[in-house]
């Protein structure tokens, strides 16, 4: 039951095959199972429960409030979820509980969703390795695959040379790769969400900027964030973004009714299909690996018809360090409120205002967020703004104009790869530095955050070493249905294989149908 | 009449003296507002008033002076700027607080329609150009009652800017004739206000109260184009006054609704302008005036004795009377200005740019709310010297004490007695009785429907005007009895009785013959209790003794 889709379960569930408490309680079961993996902060075991037993009441009298009733899901701790700790990874909000539900949270809720815990990030989601969190890295569970182990040369068996999920929702990601859950919220301020899909074989999923509340999300970029959804197929994220997409009158960012709902993802006409391939985004630095795979798939589109062709985004070699200066500055307002007065962290040393401000800020923050701040500050100075965060918005708005001008010229969905290469064990990762790191790994995704634009990584093969590969698709401003209509196709093409985590499997808490995920029509 | 000279200005439950009109005795002659000139050489910054700068003496270095201000306003609004938590003034300490108010980490501003209604509305009758789309910005610093650490403003392009604001004062050598001025606004902003902190030096903590924190404000920057505290004073109040005619703020200065902070420099005329200083928080005009004359002559005897005027912030510490350094910036304060992500471009439409299908909940329409500006006070003074025949300062008495105007015109419907009588009582006596126990309108022991019948006694000619004095006394009193019962009481009515009269008059006449000769007949209305009535009183006499009436006159 566990290894199937949400859409699967949601209708397991609507006819009684298996009850909200049941799912409930073998998650649970596997949440505790893969401890190991650093996936959760905070698990909401008695929250859940009590959710389970209200939702198996509306199911009992065939009321349930939506597909979701019932269904496992976790949300990464950058989301306000009332009455549960929320701590951002960060020392700064360590027991911090907050007094209200970020709307999409509430959204899930409201849809009668079983909220199983809070999963791990990098502190403040900056990173690109869910590895620089107060609470540890995260693991991601291809590291203990039966397709990774296989490959590996039996001395390379110890748990030392364990795999990043990428990040910064790497704990999300491990969350539903490892069958905890059948849906987690994350965030996406440069490739968040898409990072660690890729990484973990799942389907990760940038919504439009505006499609989505911000409300409630700790915000790390405001102007670039969106709240990002992971699951296991295509049509689970549409059943998700049914859910959370519109207009929120909390968030003056959301557009009004951009998209009809609920979104149901049709079959579709490839042939009438336009794929761009930037041919920016070849880089040298792209694993060939990868870089094959994303010359299949675009084959594979022509084979079916679709017209291909390379497109130019000019500025694309800019983006990296335009992103860096709006982050940071952002960031250095974003987090100017941790002063340790109203919530979170106080420092002990009050012989002054100015003083613990100090201690609290040099106690709750880690070098990564310290730094960022600082940079964010320097940027933003009078001497300076015009030099780098003026110059920075210009040059933004040449990226966006860059996307403008591709789908101008007919392209439906651009075709890029997400990641450089598959996941790098976690003693490998740590020898550059978080910033290095995140510069490299965002390079095909931050670009999109900049434009506002929907994008999607759908996991398209394993590579030599059995570790997931992902593909990115970028659609059009609030063309966020065709985009996942395009991937929901090429998942269907590509038959990407499930995960075989060998601890679950041998002692039966997964009891996998078929190797192979299959879609079920819902009637 | 003292109550004709003094403009007192009511903020709160306290007078606050504002020397806006001429004649008082504070004041020497010469000087005069907008183009004053501070001579050089004076002995005392302690001295406050302006006549400390008069009288340049021959051959001396004038020095003149810059004043500009920033005004902050908290705009009449049930919710604040960016949340729905309410407003409220006096409410206990953090009750009326958001999650968005204290900075919850996730929450988002969501602009309220109300208060940029009021920036609008406010532009409009200020004379400025209305930004259809206007940007908000965030201003960083670190300060206990800031919670997010930052103020979300409109630092790059204000809802409002370019408009003047027009006052009058008194000109010329007794200062009664007005003259019309203006100072030009550069810019009107919406922006959140701050939280409160409050020092317990004590137990060396600082407790903070968010009820203020997020509450809309609108800072209205004036152009440096007055040049004394009077003047300045005389600004804000007319400011004041089209606010509370608008409604965009109660303005009321004790309860901090209307704050200034004034820029003042001091320079020689022809040369640049010298360093300013900023004089931060004045909450009341009176001293919002003292605060600007006393920094204006402090920089000057600064300047004369050789030393210089630092960039700096100061206070106004009313109880010395004098501006103190804040030193509270350690070198210069950088904002590090940034965009406010959260919040889309605010984007106002008129009546041509309205989209067909605008949802009116959605939109602002300036045009719309043009139509809807109420009459403005120049226009309401205006409207009173035409429909009343009333002198103009006499309008200006009228709409500058709260509530006056109302008074007045309540007493007018209710009398038969002239306006130009009216208008003599209240300004005259009901004001002079108000000021001398620092009593507000709303406060008045005598009510207009009072004074009416009161005047309708006078107009009647039932009471002379010197009972009508007395009556107006007793009223004052408070003692519930009206004025007929007053006059009945005290058998102030006017004799009509002429042969009761004539022999009256007679009496009198006989008993000071030598009196009579050089008066008036004085000696009439003491014998008769004050019950003759002035204007008859003359033609009764002049018959019966008619001869010695030509002696005296």
């Amino acid at each position: 039951m566990l290894g199937r889709t949400l859409r699967e379960v949601s209708a397991a569930l609507k006819q009684g095959q298996v009850t909200p408490t049941e799912l409930c309680k073998k998650c649970l079961s596997i949440i505790k199972k893969t401890k190991y993996l650093n996936a959760y902060i905070t698990v909401s075991e008695e929250v859940a429960l009590k959710q389970a037993e209200e939702s198996e009441k509306r199911h009992k009298q065939g009321q349930p409030l939506g597909d979701l009733d019932g269904i496992p899901v976790a949300v990464k701790d950058n989301f306000s979820t009332s009455g549960i700790e929320t701590t951002c990874a960060s020392n700064m909000l360590k027991g911090y509980i907050p007094p209200y539900n970020a709307t999409v949270v509430q959204k899930l809720l409201d849809q009668g969703a079983l909220l199983m815990g809070k999963t791990n990030l990098d502190e403040f989601a900056m990173g690109s390795g869910s590895t620089d969190g107060v609470f540890g890295p995260v693991k991601n569970p291809w590291s203990y695959s039966k397709q990774y182990r296989e490959r590996q040369r039996h001395d390379e068996h110890g748990d030392s040379h364990w795999l990043i999920t990428g990040g910064s929702s790497g704990g999300s990601a491990a969350a539903v790769a490892a069958y905890t859950c059948f849906a987690a919220l994350g965030s996406d301020t440069g490739g968040s969400t898409r990072n660690p899909a890729a990484h973990c074989g799942l389907v990760g999923f940038k919504p439009s900027y505006g499609l989505v509340s911000r409300h409630g999300l700790i915000p790390l970029v405001n102007s670039m964030d969106v709240p990002g959804i992971f699951t296991r197929c295509v049509d689970d994220t549409a059943v998700v973004l049914g859910v959370l997409a519109g207009h929120d009158p909390k968030d003056s960012t959301t557009v009004q009714d951009p998209i009809k709902l609920p979104m149901i993802l049709g079959e579709m006409d490839v042939s009438r299909l336009c794929i761009g391939i930037p041919k920016e985004y070849l880089v040298p630095e792209l694993s060939s690996e990868i870089r094959s795979l994303w010359s299949q798939a675009a084959d594979l589109f022509e084979s079916e018809g679709a017209k291909v062709i390379e497109v130019s985004l000019p500025h694309t070699c800019y983006s990296i360090v335009c992103y860096h200066v709006l982050c940071t500055s952002e960031v250095a307002s974003n987090m100017a409120r941790f002063d340790g007065l109203q919530y979170g962290h106080r420092s002990g040393i009050d012989v002054s205002t100015e003083a613990m401000y100090a201690a609290t800020r040099q106690e709750g923050f880690s070098d990564v967020v310290r730094g960022r701040i600082l940079s964010g500050n320097f940027f933003l100075l009078k001497e300076n703004y015009e030099n780098y965060f003026v110059k920075a918005q210009k040059v933004r708005r040449l990226i966006v104009r860059d996307f403008m001008n591709a789908f101008d010229s007919g392209v439906d969905v651009l075709l890029t790869p997400t990641t450089l290469s598959e996941a790098v064990p976690y003693l490998e990762f740590i020898k550059e530095d978080n910033r290095t790191r995140s510069a490299q790994d965002d390079i095909f995704t931050q670009a999109v955050n900049m434009a506002g634009l929907p994008a999607v990584s759908v996991p398209v093969a394993l590579s030599n070493q059995g570790l997931p590969i992902g593909l990115q698709f970028i659609g059009r401003a609030f063309c966020d249905q065709q985009l996942l209509t395009v991937a929901k196709w090429f998942e269907k093409q590509v038959q990407f294989p499930t995960i075989q985590l060998q601890d679950l499997m041998d002692d039966g808490s997964l009891v996998l149908e078929n190797g192979k995920l299959t879609s079920v029509s819902l009637t | 009449m003292a109550a004709s000279m003094l403009r007192l200005v009511r903020s709160g439950r306290r007078w606050a003296l504002a020397w806006i009109d001429g004649g008082s005795r504070e004041r020497s002659g010469t000087q005069t507002g907008p183009t004053s000139n501070w001579a050089r050489g004076q002995s005392s910054v302690a001295q406050l008033s302006l006549h400390t700068a008069q009288k340049p003496r021959k051959g001396e270095h004038k020095w003149a002076a810059v004043v500009g201000l920033e005004i902050h306003v908290q705009i009449s609004s049930n919710s604040k700027l960016f949340s729905g938590a309410q407003v409220c003034f006096a409410a206990p300490p953090n009750s009326l607080v958001s999650f968005f108010d204290a900075s919850l980490p996730g929450t988002l501003p969501v602009l309220n329609r109300r208060c940029v209604e009021a920036a609008v509305m406010t532009g409009l009758a200020l004379n400025c150009h209305i930004n259809k789309k206007s940007l908000f910005d965030r201003k960083h610093y670190f300060y206990s009652d800031l919670p997010a650490g930052y103020q979300i403003t409109q630092q790059r392009l204000p809802i409002a800017a370019n408009g003047h604001l027009t006052y009058s004062v008194y000109m010329g050598k007794k200062r009664s004739q007005m003259t019309t001025k203006t100072v030009r606004i550069k810019q009107i902003q919406l922006e959140q206000d701050s939280g409160k902190s409050l020092h317990d030096d004590l137990r060396s903590q600082t407790l903070i109260d968010l009820n203020r924190a997020g509450v809309g404000l609108l800072e209205v920057v004036l152009e440096p184009d007055l040049c004394c505290g009077e003047e300045a004073a005389i600004a804000v109040r007319e400011l004041q006054m089209i606010l509370q005619a608008l409604g965009t703020s109660q303005a009321n200065m004790a309860e901090g609704q209307l704050r200034v902070d004034a820029n003042v420099s001091v320079h020689h005329p022809g040369e640049p302008l010298g360093v300013r200083t900023e004089v931060k928080n004045l909450n009341s005009l009176r001293f919002l005036a003292k605060a600007i004359d006393y920094e204006i002559q402090r920089q000057i005897t600064e300047l004369e004795n050789g030393g210089e005027i630092l960039n700096e912030t100061r206070s106004f510490d009313y109880k010395l009377g004098c501006t103190v350094s804040m030193r509270d910036k350690e070198g210069k304060q950088d904002y590090r200005f940034m965009p406010e992500p959260n919040l889309p471009p605010l984007v106002l439409y008129d009546a041509t740019s309205l989209p067909a299908d605008a949802d009116s909940q959605q939109v602002v329409n300036i045009d719309q709310l043009r139509d809807m500006l109420p009459e403005l006070p120049s226009a309401t003074r205006e409207r009173l010297v035409q429909q009343y025949g009333i002198l103009p300062e006499h309008s200006f008495t009228l709409l500058n004490e709260v509530g006056l105007l109302e008074f007045f015109q309540s007493v007018i419907k209710e009398t038969r007695a002239e306006p130009k009588r009216v208008i003599n009582w209240v300004l005259n006596t009901l004001l002079y009785y108000l000021k001398q126990q620092n009593l507000a309108v709303s406060e008045s022991p005598v009510t207009p429907a009072a004074l009416a019948e009161l005047l309708d006694l006078l107009d009647s000619k039932a009471i002379s005007s010197s009972a009508a004095k007395q009556v107006f006394e007793e009223l004052w009193k408070g003692e519930g009895k009206t004025a007929a019962q007053i006059v009945t009481e005290q058998q102030l009515e006017l004799m009509q009785d002429r042969e009761a009269l004539e022999q009256l008059c007679q009496a009198a006449i006989d008993g000071h013959p030598q009196v009579v000769t050089i008066s008036k007949g004085n000696k009439v209305f003491q014998c008769s209790r004050n019950e003759g009535q002035p204007d008859i009183c003359p033609q009764f006499l002049l018959h019966p003794i008619s001869p010695y009436f030509c002696v005296s006159t």
